[in-house]
């Protein structure tokens, strides 16, 4: 007999929806003749210096636990970092604590802030674990559409319209997983002054910051006044360093909510491991030239991509940042869901629906250009072509 | 650092059209840059790359460490361009340290190597001694790794 769901698992967990992307993943598992734009991750394998780091490492015996925060040469190393990167200061010693990517900082940081019935403010569509990891602190998700017309950008107004005295938090993740949007400073201005007026604290996911083309503008809210104090901010490894499996992110914040975080990450994670964290300090000593180059990569990619949509008459406006592409296929008239189903049915081609990161994403497509120049003019010819024969 | 020629030693075979499509340029801007660039003779050429042990597996490489007498007035550039005039000579450099000339030598086998060291290079007025190493096996050329296990697994979707 198997085990009654109702009966025997929480009722937190039965709330939550699987992911519209593990329902997609499924329909496009074992096929080996799809053109997949559907990763969410570099195509690059990690630069070879910093696997080198970790094999030395394990050559090494380098085996053990570390301490809880991270090794502190690692988070000495992010300090400078984020310092020259974001001129941010934290104290490496009391600030600085080293996660197993940054989902894990996500979920300890709502862990460590919320209490049940306390509100978050979202932006979406986006990453598909902020909803569910404020859900599984029991929180409540308040999400704020960001809109086509303003290329998917947040703004204040739309921020300042969903805060209660409920709202406790607000998460911002520009540029953006799944549109590649970025924010204007004067919109990020505002919702600063936003948090400061209502004493709410910001979670900033900038993992996409050094990702930015053309030119892009990239400001970290905790630079803004007051901000600091309130702020967590939060990247890693994975995106610009191409080390998604490592699994290395941080989060930089006051020592309060550093600690807080620090007590949830000790009794479930214990520590990163150090194999990884290892590899991440040769990525902050020697990787700047390697980033440089895969970051140069996705410049040709995205200016690709954007010369096909534009070809093929596709409306996709110019992503500033991450390596994501937002096409609007509303024009044929089908949802999300189906164009991506019948676009991977008879044309092989993998995007992922863009109401997978939320109903405001519906209309959408996310597609990644981390991939070949070969596959992805093969892939933005199938689409092109599918959306000719679609469009009413 | 020019963005067209990175691309283009990455691949000399893509279009002016492909090359414009990833920089976002038009395609007559990237003929009118490159006819340019041939002009000035910054592009030397194109030319393929190949897996020598796949294309001519009995074929010999050989890297000579040359040393030379300097002349008085052209210091070693007369000789040198001697040297490299002939065209088993695929690479000729000057260095510094213990020798002065490396020259990379091509040959259908070991023995025409040899011969060309022994016969030819060895012999010439100003070359006062030569040490020839041949190569045994390649690792990477041309920044190409051979033999590079295949494509990697990656989930064809992920978050």
């Amino acid at each position: 007999m198997s085990l009654d769901p109702q009966r025997h698992l929480a009722q937190q967990i039965q709330k939550i929806p699987r992911s519209g992307i593990r329902d997609f993943f499924e329909l496009v598992l074992g096929r080996d003749d799809v053109i997949s734009l559907g990763v969410g991750e570099p195509d690059f394998s990690s630069p070879w210096h910093i696997r080198e780091a970790a094999i030395y490492s394990l050559e090494r015996g380098e085996t053990s636990y570390t301490s809880n925060l991270g090794l502190l040469s690692l988070r000495e190393a992010i300090a400078g970092y984020v310092s020259e990167t974001f001129d941010l200061r934290y104290d490496p010693k009391s600030e600085i604590l080293i996660t197993v990517g940054v989902s894990e900082a996500i979920d300890l940081a709502f862990r460590a802030l919320l209490d049940p019935g306390d509100e978050v403010i979202y932006h979406e569509p986006c990453y598909v674990s902020y909803n569910p990891s404020i859900a599984l602190a029991y929180g409540v998700p308040v999400a704020v559409a960001t809109k086509p017309e303003n290329d998917f950008s947040l703004k204040a107004a739309d921020v300042a319209a969903a805060v209660t005295p409920k709202t406790r938090a607000i998460i911002l993740n520009f540029p953006t997983n799944p549109t590649g949007a970025i924010i204007d400073r004067k919109e990020l201005e505002a919702i600063a002054k936003l948090a400061v007026e209502h004493d709410i604290v910001v979670l900033s996911d900038e993992i996409y910051s050094e990702l930015r083309y053309e030119g892009a503008e990239h400001t970290s809210i905790a630079t803004l006044p007051g901000m600091k104090e309130r702020t967590i901010f939060l990247h890693g490894f994975s995106k610009a360093f191409a080390m998604t499996g490592f699994r290395i992110g941080y989060a930089c914040a006051p020592q309060v909510l550093t600690e807080a975080m620090m007590k949830i990450h000790q009794y479930s994670m214990l520590c990163a491991p150090i194999t990884s964290q290892v590899a991440a300090i040769e990525a902050l000593r020697h990787g700047a030239g390697p980033a440089e180059e895969m970051r140069q990569a996705y410049a040709n990619r995205r200016n690709l991509l954007l010369t096909r949509f534009a070809d093929a008459g596709i409306p996709c406006f110019a992503p500033g940042g991450a390596f994501y592409a937002f096409p609007d296929i509303r024009a044929t008239g089908m949802s999300s869901q189906d164009f991506a189903r019948e676009l991977l049915d008879e044309e092989s081609v993998a995007c992922v629906p863009g109401d997978a990161f939320g109903p405001s994403g519906d209309g959408f497509l996310r597609c990644c250009y981390a991939a070949s120049t070969d596959s992805l003019r093969e892939a933005m010819t199938r689409i092109g072509r599918f959306y000719r024969k679609h469009i009413s | 650092m020019n963005q067209l020629l990175e691309l283009l030693q990455k691949n000399a075979r893509q279009t002016d059209a492909e090359l414009a499509e990833l920089l976002g340029r038009e395609a007559t801007d990237v003929t009118t840059e490159l006819a340019a660039l041939e002009k000035d003779g910054t592009i030397m050429g194109y030319s393929a790359i190949l897996d020598q042990e796949r294309y001519a597996p009995n074929n010999a490489t050989a890297m000579i460490e040359v040393r030379l007498r300097p002349e008085r007035g052209g210091g070693f550039d007369r000789l040198a361009n001697r040297v490299a005039s002939f065209p088993q000579v695929k690479s000729c450099f000057l260095m510094s340290g213990a020798y002065d000339l490396l020259v990379i030598v091509e040959g259908d086998d070991i023995r025409e190597i040899a011969r060309f060291v022994s016969e030819t290079l060895s012999t010439m007025n100003g070359i006062l001694s030569t040490a020839t190493h041949f190569q045994l096996k390649t690792y990477k050329a041309n920044g190409l790794r051979q033999s590079v296990p295949g494509e990697l697994e990656r989930l064809p979707v992920s978050p």
